[in-house]
Protein backbone atom coordinates (compact mmCIF):
# COMPACT_ATOMS: atom_id res chain seq x y z
CA UNK A 1 0.00 0.00 0.00
CA UNK A 2 2.90 2.29 0.82
CA UNK A 3 4.21 1.84 -2.43
CA UNK A 4 1.20 3.06 -4.54
CA UNK A 5 1.71 6.79 -4.81
CA UNK A 6 5.14 5.59 -6.23
CA UNK A 7 4.61 2.41 -8.64
CA UNK A 8 1.64 4.31 -9.75
CA UNK A 9 3.76 7.61 -11.18
CA UNK A 10 6.08 5.34 -12.54
CA UNK A 11 3.25 4.01 -14.74
CA UNK A 12 1.78 7.27 -15.17
CA UNK A 13 5.17 8.45 -16.59
CA UNK A 14 5.95 5.32 -18.64
CA UNK A 15 2.12 5.89 -20.21
CA UNK A 16 3.13 9.85 -21.14
CA UNK A 17 6.70 9.01 -22.74
CA UNK A 18 4.87 6.16 -24.74
CA UNK A 19 2.12 8.70 -26.32
CA UNK A 20 5.06 10.82 -26.74
CA UNK A 21 6.76 8.17 -28.49
CA UNK A 22 3.80 7.56 -30.67
CA UNK A 23 3.84 11.26 -31.85
CA UNK A 24 7.79 10.66 -32.98
CA UNK A 25 7.44 7.75 -35.30
CA UNK A 26 4.71 8.82 -37.39
CA UNK A 27 3.25 5.82 -38.57
CA UNK A 28 1.06 5.70 -41.14
CA UNK A 29 -1.80 3.32 -41.49
CA UNK A 30 -3.27 5.24 -44.73
CA UNK A 31 -6.29 6.48 -42.89
CA UNK A 32 -6.78 9.17 -40.45
CA UNK A 33 -7.04 8.64 -36.76
CA UNK A 34 -4.85 5.22 -36.61
CA UNK A 35 -2.46 5.06 -34.09
CA UNK A 36 -0.40 1.94 -32.75
CA UNK A 37 -1.78 2.80 -29.29
CA UNK A 38 1.84 2.28 -27.29
CA UNK A 39 0.12 3.80 -23.95
CA UNK A 40 -2.34 0.81 -24.38
CA UNK A 41 0.80 -1.28 -23.35
CA UNK A 42 0.96 0.14 -20.04
CA UNK A 43 -2.68 -0.15 -19.43
CA UNK A 44 -2.76 -3.54 -20.04
CA UNK A 45 0.41 -4.57 -17.49
CA UNK A 46 -1.54 -2.36 -14.80
CA UNK A 47 -5.00 -4.47 -15.78
CA UNK A 48 -3.17 -7.62 -15.37
CA UNK A 49 -0.88 -7.13 -12.79
CA UNK A 50 -3.13 -5.09 -10.29
CA UNK A 51 -6.96 -4.31 -11.12
CA UNK A 52 -9.49 -2.52 -13.57
CA UNK A 53 -9.68 0.68 -10.96
CA UNK A 54 -5.81 1.49 -11.25
CA UNK A 55 -5.89 0.47 -15.09
CA UNK A 56 -8.89 3.47 -15.24
CA UNK A 57 -7.41 5.65 -13.42
CA UNK A 58 -4.20 5.72 -15.07
CA UNK A 59 -5.57 5.45 -18.24
CA UNK A 60 -8.22 8.89 -17.60
CA UNK A 61 -4.54 10.58 -15.91
CA UNK A 62 -2.48 9.72 -19.20
CA UNK A 63 -4.98 10.67 -21.53
CA UNK A 64 -5.65 14.11 -19.21
CA UNK A 65 -1.77 14.64 -19.25
CA UNK A 66 -0.91 13.89 -22.94
CA UNK A 67 -3.82 15.71 -24.25
CA UNK A 68 -2.95 18.75 -22.66
CA UNK A 69 1.04 18.50 -23.32
CA UNK A 70 0.07 17.28 -26.97
CA UNK A 71 -3.58 18.13 -27.85
CA UNK A 72 -6.36 19.76 -27.32
CA UNK A 73 -9.72 19.60 -25.97
CA UNK A 74 -10.95 17.90 -29.15
CA UNK A 75 -8.28 15.28 -29.05
CA UNK A 76 -9.11 14.65 -25.08
CA UNK A 77 -12.66 14.17 -25.57
CA UNK A 78 -11.80 11.78 -28.63
CA UNK A 79 -9.37 9.81 -26.37
CA UNK A 80 -11.34 9.73 -23.24
CA UNK A 81 -14.42 8.07 -25.25
CA UNK A 82 -11.91 5.47 -26.63
CA UNK A 83 -9.71 4.85 -23.51
CA UNK A 84 -12.76 4.49 -21.05
CA UNK A 85 -14.89 1.94 -23.36
CA UNK A 86 -11.80 0.39 -24.20
CA UNK A 87 -10.85 -0.20 -20.42
CA UNK A 88 -14.49 -1.75 -20.01
CA UNK A 89 -14.08 -4.12 -22.80
CA UNK A 90 -10.74 -5.05 -21.45
CA UNK A 91 -11.71 -5.70 -18.46
CA UNK A 92 -14.72 -7.69 -18.86
CA UNK A 93 -12.93 -9.77 -21.61
CA UNK A 94 -9.86 -10.71 -18.89
CA UNK A 95 -12.65 -11.62 -15.97
CA UNK A 96 -13.99 -14.14 -18.82
CA UNK A 97 -10.54 -15.71 -18.21
CA UNK A 98 -10.85 -17.31 -21.36
CA UNK A 99 -8.81 -14.71 -23.57
CA UNK A 100 -5.14 -14.25 -23.23
CA UNK A 101 -3.62 -10.99 -23.38
CA UNK A 102 -3.52 -10.83 -26.79
CA UNK A 103 -7.36 -11.83 -27.22
CA UNK A 104 -8.06 -8.74 -24.32
CA UNK A 105 -5.84 -6.13 -26.24
CA UNK A 106 -7.49 -7.11 -29.26
CA UNK A 107 -10.72 -6.28 -27.84
CA UNK A 108 -9.66 -3.01 -26.26
CA UNK A 109 -8.29 -1.53 -29.91
CA UNK A 110 -11.03 -1.71 -31.53
CA UNK A 111 -13.06 -0.94 -28.66
CA UNK A 112 -11.25 2.16 -28.38
CA UNK A 113 -11.71 2.89 -32.01
CA UNK A 114 -15.76 2.46 -32.27
CA UNK A 115 -15.66 5.17 -28.63
CA UNK A 116 -13.79 7.37 -31.14
CA UNK A 117 -16.32 6.50 -33.86
CA UNK A 118 -19.26 7.10 -31.65
CA UNK A 119 -18.04 10.68 -30.26
CA UNK A 120 -16.72 11.54 -34.40
CA UNK A 121 -20.76 10.47 -35.50
CA UNK A 122 -21.73 13.05 -32.77
CA UNK A 123 -19.51 15.66 -33.30
CA UNK A 124 -20.18 16.06 -37.21
CA UNK A 125 -24.15 15.05 -36.35
CA UNK A 126 -24.32 12.46 -38.90
CA UNK A 127 -24.15 8.72 -39.38
CA UNK A 128 -21.71 9.15 -42.79
CA UNK A 129 -18.61 8.82 -40.30
CA UNK A 130 -19.80 5.09 -40.28
CA UNK A 131 -18.01 5.02 -43.68
CA UNK A 132 -14.87 4.11 -41.69
CA UNK A 133 -16.18 1.37 -39.45
CA UNK A 134 -14.95 -1.24 -41.09
CA UNK A 135 -11.22 0.14 -42.12
CA UNK A 136 -11.64 1.26 -38.15
CA UNK A 137 -12.17 -2.27 -37.05
CA UNK A 138 -9.09 -4.20 -38.80
CA UNK A 139 -6.88 -1.59 -38.08
CA UNK A 140 -7.97 -2.15 -34.48
CA UNK A 141 -7.43 -5.81 -34.86
CA UNK A 142 -4.38 -5.14 -36.14
CA UNK A 143 -2.69 -2.70 -33.34
CA UNK A 144 -4.49 -4.54 -30.40
CA UNK A 145 -3.08 -8.06 -31.83
CA UNK A 146 0.78 -6.32 -31.79
CA UNK A 147 -0.25 -4.67 -28.69
CA UNK A 148 -1.42 -7.51 -27.08
CA UNK A 149 2.01 -9.78 -28.34
CA UNK A 150 4.31 -6.56 -26.48
CA UNK A 151 2.45 -6.79 -22.85
CA UNK A 152 2.62 -10.87 -22.91
CA UNK A 153 6.24 -10.50 -23.45
CA UNK A 154 6.64 -8.46 -21.02
CA UNK A 155 4.16 -9.93 -18.47
CA UNK A 156 6.29 -13.31 -18.89
CA UNK A 157 9.41 -11.47 -18.14
CA UNK A 158 8.18 -9.74 -14.90
CA UNK A 159 5.99 -12.25 -13.24
CA UNK A 160 8.20 -12.01 -10.19
CA UNK A 161 7.72 -8.77 -9.43
CA UNK A 162 4.18 -8.13 -7.58
CA UNK A 163 2.64 -5.12 -7.81
CA UNK A 164 -0.17 -5.12 -5.85
CA UNK A 165 -1.33 -2.48 -4.81
CA UNK A 166 -3.74 -3.26 -2.56
CA UNK B 1 -2.51 -17.35 -27.63
CA UNK B 2 -5.45 -19.10 -26.69
CA UNK B 3 -8.44 -20.62 -29.63
CA UNK B 4 -10.79 -17.61 -28.08
CA UNK B 5 -8.13 -14.98 -28.98
CA UNK B 6 -8.28 -15.98 -32.47
CA UNK B 7 -12.12 -16.45 -32.79
CA UNK B 8 -12.35 -12.40 -31.86
CA UNK B 9 -9.89 -11.77 -34.24
CA UNK B 10 -11.40 -13.69 -36.90
CA UNK B 11 -14.88 -12.69 -36.21
CA UNK B 12 -14.48 -9.02 -36.46
CA UNK B 13 -12.49 -9.05 -38.97
CA UNK B 14 -15.19 -11.12 -41.14
CA UNK B 15 -17.52 -8.25 -39.53
CA UNK B 16 -15.14 -5.74 -41.01
CA UNK B 17 -15.19 -7.52 -44.81
CA UNK B 18 -19.06 -7.70 -45.02
CA UNK B 19 -19.47 -3.70 -44.37
CA UNK B 20 -16.51 -3.48 -46.68
CA UNK B 21 -18.39 -5.23 -49.33
CA UNK B 22 -21.41 -4.11 -48.75
CA UNK B 23 -19.89 -0.57 -49.61
CA UNK B 24 -18.21 -1.34 -52.08
CA UNK B 25 -21.08 -3.35 -54.04
CA UNK B 26 -23.21 -0.37 -53.87
CA UNK B 27 -21.43 0.44 -57.13
CA UNK B 28 -20.32 4.04 -58.76
CA UNK B 29 -22.66 6.86 -59.37
CA UNK B 30 -21.31 8.32 -62.93
CA UNK B 31 -24.05 11.15 -62.16
CA UNK B 32 -23.75 11.45 -58.08
CA UNK B 33 -23.67 14.50 -56.30
CA UNK B 34 -21.89 15.33 -53.34
CA UNK B 35 -24.02 16.87 -50.80
CA UNK B 36 -22.10 19.19 -48.08
CA UNK B 37 -22.92 20.00 -44.59
CA UNK B 38 -21.58 22.39 -41.74
CA UNK B 39 -21.92 21.50 -38.52
CA UNK B 40 -25.14 19.37 -38.94
CA UNK B 41 -27.08 21.26 -41.32
CA UNK B 42 -26.74 21.22 -45.23
CA UNK B 43 -24.69 23.36 -47.11
CA UNK B 44 -25.62 22.62 -50.60
CA UNK B 45 -25.52 20.09 -53.45
CA UNK B 46 -23.31 19.94 -56.18
CA UNK B 47 -23.07 18.13 -59.81
CA UNK B 48 -20.28 15.46 -60.03
CA UNK B 49 -20.51 15.37 -63.55
CA UNK B 50 -19.70 19.30 -63.63
CA UNK B 51 -16.58 20.60 -62.87
CA UNK B 52 -16.11 23.27 -60.18
CA UNK B 53 -14.37 24.43 -56.76
CA UNK B 54 -16.69 25.26 -53.79
CA UNK B 55 -15.97 27.41 -50.93
CA UNK B 56 -17.46 26.28 -47.85
CA UNK B 57 -17.46 28.65 -45.38
CA UNK B 58 -13.90 30.06 -46.08
CA UNK B 59 -12.73 27.27 -43.87
CA UNK B 60 -12.42 24.51 -46.69
CA UNK B 61 -12.09 24.42 -50.23
CA UNK B 62 -13.64 21.65 -52.53
CA UNK B 63 -12.87 20.55 -56.02
CA UNK B 64 -15.04 18.62 -58.27
CA UNK B 65 -13.76 17.64 -61.30
CA UNK B 66 -13.35 14.16 -63.73
CA UNK B 67 -16.38 13.15 -62.01
CA UNK B 68 -14.95 12.92 -58.39
CA UNK B 69 -14.95 15.26 -55.47
CA UNK B 70 -11.64 16.07 -53.43
CA UNK B 71 -10.52 18.78 -50.35
CA UNK B 72 -8.00 20.97 -52.06
CA UNK B 73 -7.58 23.08 -48.93
CA UNK B 74 -8.52 23.45 -45.26
CA UNK B 75 -7.56 26.17 -42.46
CA UNK B 76 -7.58 23.21 -39.97
CA UNK B 77 -4.29 22.37 -38.15
CA UNK B 78 -4.38 18.46 -38.97
CA UNK B 79 -5.10 18.31 -42.83
CA UNK B 80 -6.75 15.12 -42.74
CA UNK B 81 -10.01 16.14 -45.29
CA UNK B 82 -6.94 17.25 -47.55
CA UNK B 83 -5.04 14.21 -47.72
CA UNK B 84 -8.20 12.52 -47.75
CA UNK B 85 -8.61 10.45 -51.26
CA UNK B 86 -10.87 12.04 -53.86
CA UNK B 87 -14.56 10.31 -52.93
CA UNK B 88 -16.97 9.03 -56.22
CA UNK B 89 -18.99 6.40 -55.21
CA UNK B 90 -22.28 6.75 -53.04
CA UNK B 91 -21.99 6.38 -49.32
CA UNK B 92 -18.51 7.67 -50.08
CA UNK B 93 -17.46 11.04 -47.59
CA UNK B 94 -14.21 13.28 -46.91
CA UNK B 95 -15.00 14.71 -43.23
CA UNK B 96 -13.00 17.75 -41.93
CA UNK B 97 -13.90 17.15 -38.02
CA UNK B 98 -12.14 20.76 -36.64
CA UNK B 99 -14.43 22.55 -38.90
CA UNK B 100 -17.36 20.20 -38.75
CA UNK B 101 -17.35 19.90 -42.69
CA UNK B 102 -18.90 16.78 -44.18
CA UNK B 103 -18.61 16.23 -47.88
CA UNK B 104 -20.62 12.92 -49.25
CA UNK B 105 -21.71 11.59 -52.55
CA UNK B 106 -25.35 10.89 -52.58
CA UNK B 107 -27.23 9.43 -55.80
CA UNK B 108 -27.92 11.61 -58.25
CA UNK B 109 -31.55 10.34 -58.64
CA UNK B 110 -33.82 10.82 -55.69
CA UNK B 111 -34.87 7.48 -55.00
CA UNK B 112 -37.03 6.95 -58.04
CA UNK B 113 -39.46 4.33 -57.79
CA UNK B 114 -40.25 1.41 -60.54
CA UNK B 115 -43.99 1.52 -58.96
CA UNK B 116 -45.88 0.92 -55.74
CA UNK B 117 -48.32 -2.01 -55.62
CA UNK B 118 -50.79 -1.99 -53.06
Amino acid sequence: MKNRAAYFGVFTALALILSYVEILIPISFGVPGVKLGLANLIILIVLYKTDWREALLLSVVRIMLAGFIFGNMFSILYSLAGGVLSLAAMALLKRRESFSVVGVSIGGGVSHNIGQLLVAMIAVETYQVGYYLPVLLIAGVLTGFLIGIISGEVLKRIRQIDLAMK
Amino acid sequence: MKKNDWILAVVIVVIAAVILLFQFTRGNSGSGEVSVSVDGGVFGTYSLSEDQTVDINGTNRLVIENGTARMEWADCPDQICVEHRAVSRVGESIICLPNQVVVSVVSGEEAELDGVVR
